[in-house]
């Protein structure tokens, strides 16, 4: 400590009688800021715009669904309303049982959204520790992580997830476990290979001159570096985990009747496709619209933040 | 070749103008400029990173794609308009009667193929010879260009060799169809000294055994001086300088020019401060008013920040865009 | 030392006794060679030996692949040593604890070749340039930590209002100035310049290099200065040193190496370099012939015959050692029969 306030003399003592150098290249090659850069991919990219809009709509009737759901997704009338076709009072028509599907497909946003989301982040977050460490530390390190994620990726993944699923029981958060458990070898790998590359690169090695510690390495000169991949990697997680709840429901150890989501809404009316198609249509459509609107909300944030496309 | 053909140059460049269209306006990189390539010469176009002469060579080939437009003015190659010109057309000529090497080897091969088979490849598509033909002209070229062990070269994948090797593939396969114009863009930059010497060297003995006329992009003075016999600067999308190899070096005449020379740390002489030009390249899409160089000009009078000034004649085909030679004086 | 260099020393008031001492440093890189997994060694650097004194300029020249970046790196201690001893100050480097290496780093720093790739684009120039003071704990507060950081920026041309843009709004000269301010943020006592100006343009290039001469005064700072622009290492350093495939061939002042080299690789090397004065221009230069040996197999003896014209049998069996000849240090045995081209 001592030595660093002689040091912050010193300093001082050298540097005051300097003359401020000649600003000689006093222009800026570029002057925006990410929030900037952000406001003008959303302007420039029209696609990625909707996709944020979609996102949001669809966020937001998930939270309010009582309110926007014009019935009670559970509400049977089996009797008059069964099969009924797409009309005024029912737009997207109702399903066997007579329950509208537009209120269904509401409330299921719910749960294929949070499906969507949490086992990804923290499937995602795993991986992205595990991958940061393998690349990073190397040597054993490198091999146990990614022997385990060898074996993890070998296994048919809907098969581990059930086996996960019959072993804990069917519920919300054991579809959580499942699902994260089955998903981070895929973003270990991938953030293994970035952090090799990155680890090689000069800045890197400017901050091991300096003496900067290795995991604060790890989390100011790497991971923010990987962030681009991720988010493309995340875009592309998010329909993946919803297709896996899907089956997971189909097998009958995903969701569980009477609440339902989109994935389970396919798979029971995929027995009446020919007949009544709309009960599959809405919901496959519902989730199409939402994965592709993640991948192209996805792709527009990566390009706006990556600074070598900026030009 | 009749008299007149003999005469002609072998490529004229006249007010070429090509910009690009960015999201943030647009990019005059190549700005009215005039080059002229004459038989069997090597010709040189010098300056910084940005000024515009790579994207003059890459129009010569119309490889010029979007957001890149050439907007104006005229390329002809013997006689021959390229602007506007068919795109078959085009594509005859690339490689056969004009070659460009680049600056990175090793991008410029594909390396799942052996380097015998690309060279061959190059002739093939061009001109009606059977394969075996094909291989022994490569072998040839692959001797001319001074790769030993030709035969068994013929054979080697990209990655199995050296830098220095690597440029003299692409140069054999640049000279296969035996071009009579060869773009080099900055051929030496990636190699080492020794290398790159041995790379000039083998340029001017092309020159003079094909009677191939080379136009040389670089950033490098001392390149310039070991080959080229007329040279072009340029700045900011324009032509700065033009002159004769021995005018420009003894009678250096643009501040822009001067500045460079005297701002490259020679290994001949020991010089404690190096002169520097103050400033940076102008962003082109924000250009000074008048001259370009302008904000950066030692010798800068207020015309110079109110009009462009022309190219003007110094004699001894040296022209000079700069007011100080506008009556045929020099800087006073 | 002889007496020639001493003179030449009392000449410069500030140099003083040797900083860095390299000493037998050797560098085998191990690489698994593809599907038959037989690990062959790369030999970066072998059995090199100099030292650098305080408030100079030692440059280190050589082509790609002659080891003298894997050099800088081991001065660092950002690569392992395979053998062979570092002293910095009199203390050998691989002797000292972690907490004890920590400390050394701060007189220790590096300026690297590539403007684009030594900047995390993710950080602020703040960032940047404060992270050794932060990493050390400099100062108590953010504020303090704050004003030497503008400082660095006025002492290295960059506006003092950029200190919250990102690297990628920077042209590369004015990143290069940001990779020195970091560098110099710590006061260190040796800098490693590794190619700090080939990827600049000439303008811009001239500009950096009279940054770094007129820093080393100022702030009394010592460089190893690796290059392969012969002109620039002129110009900048007080002393060469001049490597091949992982040897030194030849060491001494500056002036007397471009004057006077002594080593036929040395005098290759000086005669290769494209001078921007078309009355230079040789129809007959001489040529050094073929390419760079492998490092991974390095020819026996000189490492140098293969390519050099005055190559004899003794050459090819016996490794030349390092020895004095006129006032500097050359690795030939034919050195005394060589005409001075």
């Amino acid at each position: 400590m001592q030595e660093a306030i002689q040091a912050a003399e010193f300093a001082e003592e050298t540097t005051r009688f300097m003359p401020p150098r000649e600003d000689v290249e006093a222009e800026l090659l570029d002057d925006t800021s990410i929030w900037s850069s952000l406001k003008s991919m959303l302007k420039n990219n029209k696609l990625a715009a909707l996709s944020l809009a979609v996102i949001v709509i669809v966020i937001l009737m998930a939270v309010f669904a009582p309110i926007v759901a014009p019935y009670d997704p559970n509400f049977q009338d089996a009797d008059n309303l069964r099969f009924a076709a797409p009309s005024m009072a029912h737009w997207l028509g109702c399903d066997e049982l007579g329950r509208d599907v537009f209120s269904r497909l509401i409330y299921g946003a719910r749960v294929s959204l949070v499906i969507g989301l949490v086992p990804t982040l923290i499937a995602m977050t795993i991986g992205t520790v595990m991958g940061l460490m393998s690349g990073y530390m190397g040597k054993k390190v490198d091999f146990i992580i990614m022997r385990f994620a060898d074996i993890v990726l070998a296994f048919p993944s809907l098969l581990l997830a059930m086996v996960v699923m019959y072993t804990l029981g069917a519920s919300l958060v054991n579809i959580f476990i499942a699902l994260s458990i089955v998903k981070w070898a895929g973003t270990a790998r991938i953030v293994r290979a970035q952090t090799l590359s990155l680890k090689e690169k000069e800045f890197v090695e400017a901050a091991k001159a300096v003496g900067v510690k290795k995991w604060i390495i790890m989390m100011r000169h790497i991971l923010p570096n990987c962030i681009p991949n991720l988010i493309v990697l995340f875009s592309l997680n998010i329909p993946d985990s919803i297709m896996s709840e899907s089956s997971l429901s189909f097998l009958g150890i995903g969701a569980v009747p009477p609440s339902t989501s989109w994935g389970l809404m396919v798979y029971r009316g995929k027995q009446y496709l020919f007949n009544y198609p709309w009960l599959t249509l809405a919901p496959g459509v519902a989730i199409l619209i939402l994965v592709l609107a993640f991948n192209f909300l996805g792709d527009g944030v990566r390009d706006a933040l990556d600074p070598y496309l900026k030009d | 070749m009749s008299e007149l053909q003999k005469n002609e140059e072998l490529l004229k460049i006249t007010d070429l103008k090509t910009h690009f269209f960015t999201h943030k306006g647009v990019v005059p990189a190549v700005d009215g400029v005039s080059i002229e390539i004459p038989r069997r010469q090597i010709v040189g176009v010098v300056g910084e990173s940005g000024c515009g002469k790579s994207v003059t060579a890459m129009s010569v080939l119309q490889l010029i794609s979007r957001p890149g437009k050439i907007v104006g003015g005229s390329i002809r190659l013997d006689g021959r308009e390229l602007v506007g010109a068919d795109i078959n057309e085009i594509r005859s000529i690339r490689g056969n009667k004009v070659s460009v090497i680049f600056q990175e080897p090793m991008t410029s091969l594909n390396p799942v193929y052996t380097v015998g088979r690309q060279v061959s490849e190059a002739i093939t598509a061009h001109q009606a010879v059977s394969q075996e033909e094909a291989r022994q002209r490569v072998v040839d070229m692959f001797k001319a260009v001074g790769i030993p062990e030709a035969e068994k070269r013929y054979k080697s994948y990209p990655h199995q060799l050296s830098g220095g090797l690597r440029q003299r593939v692409m140069i054999g396969m640049a000279m296969a169809c035996q071009p009579q114009l060869l773009i080099a863009d900055e051929p030496t930059t990636a190699l080492d000294v020794t290398i790159e010497a041995q790379i000039l060297h083998l340029m001017k003995q092309l020159e003079h055994d094909f009677g191939t006329s080379i136009m040389l992009i670089t950033h490098n003075l001392g390149v310039v001086a070991e080959v080229c016999d007329y040279v072009y600067v340029m700045y900011a999308g324009k032509i700065m300088e033009q002159a004769g190899i021995f005018d420009l070096f003894d009678h250096t005449a643009h501040p822009y020019t001067k500045g460079l020379l005297n701002s490259i740390p020679k290994p001949t002489a020991e010089k404690r401060r190096l002169y520097n030009i103050k400033g940076m390249v102008p962003n082109l899409l924000r250009l000074p008013k008048g001259c370009r160089f302008s904000p950066r000009c030692e010798y800068a009078r207020p015309e110079c920040f109110e009009h462009e000034p022309e190219l003007y004649d110094a004699g001894n085909q040296h022209l000079v865009r700069c007011f100080l030679y506008k009556n045929g004086g020099g800087p006073a | 030392m002889t007496q020639a260099l001493l003179e030449k020393n009392a000449e410069n008031p500030a140099v003083k006794g040797d900083l860095l001492e390299v000493d037998h440093v050797v560098k085998e890189f191990k690489v698994s060679g593809g599907f038959r997994k037989s690990s062959a060694v790369v030999h970066a650097v072998s059995d090199v030996s100099f030292s650098i004194r305080e408030g100079e300029t030692l440059a280190m020249v050589g082509e790609s692949g002659c080891g003298k970046s894997t050099m800088g790196r081991l001065i660092l201690q950002l690569l392992e040593l395979t053998s062979g001893t570092i002293r910095f100050e009199g203390r050998d480097l691989g002797e000292l604890s972690g907490e004890e290496l920590r400390h050394i780093r701060k007189k220790m720093q590096i300026i690297f070749q590539d403007p684009y790739a030594s900047l995390n684009p993710r950080m602020n120039v703040f960032q940047i340039i404060s992270e050794p003071l932060t990493t050390h704990r400099v100062y108590a507060t953010q504020k303090e930590t704050e004003e030497r950081v503008r400082e660095l920026m006025r002492i290295v041309g960059i506006r003092p209002e950029f200190i919250n843009r990102y690297p990628h709004q920077f042209s590369g000269g004015q990143r290069q100035r940001i990779g020195i301010a970091r560098a110099l943020a710590l006061n260190p006592k040796l800098v490693v310049c590794d190619e700090p100006v080939s990827a600049l343009d000439v303008s811009i290039q001239a500009q950096i290099l009279n940054l770094l001469h007129d820093l080393q005064k100022e702030m009394q700072l010592t460089y190893l200065f690796i290059s392969h622009d012969l002109g620039v290492v002129r110009y900048i350093s007080d002393r060469v040193c001049v490597m091949f495939l992982g040897k030194l061939c030849e060491i001494g002042q500056t002036e007397d190496i471009f004057k006077d080299p002594l080593h036929p690789y040395t005098q290759f090397l000086l005669a290769a370099v494209p001078k921007p004065d078309p009355h230079l221009r040789r129809e007959k230069k001489a040529l050094l012939k073929g390419e760079m040996p492998s490092p991974v197999n390095p020819p026996s003896g000189c490492r140098f015959h293969t390519r050099c014209p005055y190559a004899t049998d003794r050459c090819i069996q016996e490794e030349p050692q390092m020895r004095e000849v006129r006032g500097r240090r050359v690795a030939c045995h034919n050195v005394e029969c060589l005409t001075i081209q």
